[in-house]
């Protein structure tokens, strides 16, 4: 994984409560057997007006939301499935970071391991986030704050080992692997207690 | 004396590695894992690339389950997959399970099935394990005291060549589930109100022990199905503290132990339970005695209401939405919509007491004129055994198809889907938008529901049909 540190971007919002995996990516498209390739997939049915062409009510289809790399999601992103080509398709359409008052648990994990970055973000803020679509926001990720155009910033909550991953970049196969002996040790425990 | 411990903190504190600090999560120990054609390539794909081996084939199992066609193959073995991408993905399991030395059961194996169906089965899962599986409905194990639960591929990956996972703590959500359920409501139509009552984030973060006097008398394909839908509360787990029920329906299965082994497994699985005076992070009660066949009217599980209540009006914009999208209107129950299809079938609803739910109801009835039925097994052992007692003859005689096992309609990536605006009565576990396919509309419901619904043509209460006698 490649580090993440900062996040400079336009927000872009989609308000609705709940949006379960198989909105961001349908389970038609998961026959792939690569990571690669899945924007264009993603929020397909959503995205798309069955003919093919660009459906105008989607919000991320909008001009101004073009190239935004922020997503601002109402509560609850992410619920469902626990299909990783969900954080795989946002990457690839240009996601960088999901922020909500709420994130579905594996949809997270998910998220953080792929450099996605998933936050929480308190209901005040949450709130002025969804009602002011196209604000420019900084994400600071050694810092954990957000900060506004003015300059006001706040402060989000990050597991610590997954802010280390992002920070530096770290494979947490990596670490696990350095974990062998321990592992070992466990496992002739529990063939001895068996 | 220990301080008094959950059920979930035994399990956990038994798989404990590493344990957890501020800076790192702990490691956590996998004593299965369940793998299926499509989490799992790009999973492999990393070891190959690293170099790694599969740390413990014993401890993995892998199955043919989501992408796989339901209906058979032609006589020259060729099987009707939606897409060459779907035939590629399983040949591609294949591929990956005999590389590393799995145990697969592929097209030719009698035990063949969804991932959470055969694992119970084969004996697999058992007391006290820890259980994971590249699919969120893992919790289903779960109904055997197992803390059992969905994760990615990438995670898929680590416990291919650890056997282990960095795990946080998560905290404990115990619903007790007092009473009786009445008659004619089961399993499916309680997962429904709790999941109504709590939401479906009011189990984030948490794994659930469902408890009280109506859990311990369900069967375990009634626990199964209660645990399935944990993940449809947001939890990360849900969990039912085993006994004599779940013992001897485990007895004799090809994977548990036998003999003296048996009675000595039995005696530690006995200790798996919550400890008098353990703390929960959260309670919730319910009262089994107000539970009612109970279906969805709304894109998601938490949407649920008794079949004779009126749909609640939409509190916002995005409920009205959801109304809008199933075509629900406020203030009428959902008991008369008019179906289109209906599905029996899934790791909620596939296994054989859920068979014989529909079939009570179907016996010496019709599916209505235009509406579509499928029935499909959950597994190989499942389809053999309602063979056995008939039941698919009483399925087709009633105008039902009765497919081969696989996940089929509920996930809808085989083929098996619904056409826009289709209204589908499915015993499965999710209805988001487009679910079952694009612009279908689905209604959660139970066997018994689903059946007595394509009987009627409208979405139906099962009380109002009665078994009726069997044909000499």
């Amino acid at each position: 994984m490649k580090p993440v540190t900062r996040i400079h971007s336009r927000t872009a919002v989609l308000a609705d409560e709940n949006i379960d995996t198989d909105r961001i990516i349908p389970a038609r498209f998961l026959t792939t057997t690569t990571r690669e390739g899945l924007g264009r997939v993603c929020f397909n049915d959503w995205r798309y007006l069955p003919d093919g062409s660009d459906n105008p009510a989607f919000p991320l289809n909008r001009p101004e939301a073009k190239g935004c790399a922020i997503l601002v999601a109402g509560r609850n992103f992410g619920c469902g499935s626990s299909r990783e080509h969900a954080p795989w398709a946002l990457l690839d359409y240009g996601i960088r970071a999901v922020l909500s008052s709420e994130i579905a648990d594996i949809f997270r994990n998910n998220a953080l391991k792929n450099g996605l970055l998933a936050i929480v973000v308190a209901e005040a803020e949450h709130h002025w986030l969804l009602d002011n679509p196209g604000v420019d926001l900084s994400i600071d990720v050694r810092e954990q704050t957000i900060t506004l155009p003015g300059g006001k910033a706040f402060r989000f909550e990050l597991e610590p080992f997954a802010r280390h991953c992002l920070l530096e970049g770290v494979d947490q196969l990596g670490f696990l692997l350095q974990h062998a002996d321990a592992i070992t040790a466990y496992e002739q425990h529990l063939e001895q207690a068996a | 004396m220990n301080a008094p411990r959950t059920l979930f903190e035994k399990i956990w504190d038994a798989h404990v590695v590493a344990p957890e600090t501020t800076d790192t999560p702990a490691v956590l120990y996998v004593d299965l894992q369940l793998v299926h054609e499509v989490t799992s390539p790009q999973a492999f794909d990393v070891l190959r690339a690293q170099g790694l081996k599969l740390r413990r084939p014993d401890r993995t199992l892998a199955t043919l389950d989501h992408s796989i066609p339901t209906l058979p193959a032609s006589g020259n073995g060729e099987r009707p997959y939606a897409t060459p991408a779907a035939k590629a993905q399983v040949a591609r399991l294949e591929t990956n399970c005999r590389e590393f030395g799995i145990e697969l059961h592929g097209w030719n194996s009698s035990e063949r099935g969804i991932v959470h169906v055969i694992g119970p089965e084969l004996g697999a899962t058992q007391p006290g394990m820890t259980i994971v599986c590249g699919d969120s409905h893992t919790s289903t194990h779960g109904a055997f005291g197992a803390l059992a639960f969905g994760i990615g591929t990438t995670e898929v990956g680590h416990v291919l060549a650890t056997q282990c996972l960095l795990q946080r703590k998560p905290k404990t959500l115990a619903i007790h589930v007092d009473g009786e359920l009445p008659p004619g409501v089961g399993a499916k139509d309680l997962i429904l109100h709790i999941i109504g009552r709590i939401g479906v984030n009011g189990g984030t973060g948490h794994v659930i022990e469902y408890r009280g006097a109506a859990i311990e008398k369900l069967s375990m394909e009634a626990r199964m199905t209660v645990c399935n839908m944990s993940i449809e509360a947001g939890a990360r787990a849900g969990l039912i503290a085993p006994d004599d029920t779940t013992f001897a329906w485990l007895q004799g299965r090809a994977r548990v132990p036998h003999g003296a082994a048996w009675d000595a497994a039995v005696a530690k699985w006995s200790a798996l339970k919550t400890d008098a005076g353990a703390r929960y992070d959260r309670e919730v009660h319910i009262d089994a005695r107000e539970v009612k066949p109970t279906v969805t009217y709304g894109t998601h599980p938490g949407m649920a209401l008794a079949l004779d209540a009126p749909v609640p009006a939409a509190r916002d914009a995005i409920e009205q939405r959801a109304l809008d999208y199933m075509q629900a209107a406020a203030g009428k129950p959902m008991q008369g919509t008019p179906v289109d299809v209906v599905f029996v079938g899934s790791c909620t609803n596939g296994r054989l007491p859920d068979l014989r739910e529909a079939a009570h109801v179907l016996r010496g009835r019709r599916v209505a004129k235009g509406v579509r039925m499928l029935v499909v097994p959950g597994s190989e052992a499942v389809r053999r055994a309602a063979e056995a007692e008939g039941l698919h003859e009483v399925f087709r005689a009633a105008g039902a198809e009765w497919r081969e096992p696989g996940c089929s309609m509920c996930i809808a990536m085989n083929g098996d889907m619904a056409q826009p605006g289709q209204l589908v009565v499915s015993t499965s576990n999710r209805n988001f938008e487009g679910r079952q396919g694009k612009g279908a509309r689905t209604v959660l419901a139970s066997p018994a529901t689903a059946a007595a619904s394509a009987v009627a043509g409208v979405i139906a209460d099962p009380r109002a049909y009665p078994q009726q006698e069997r044909a000499a």
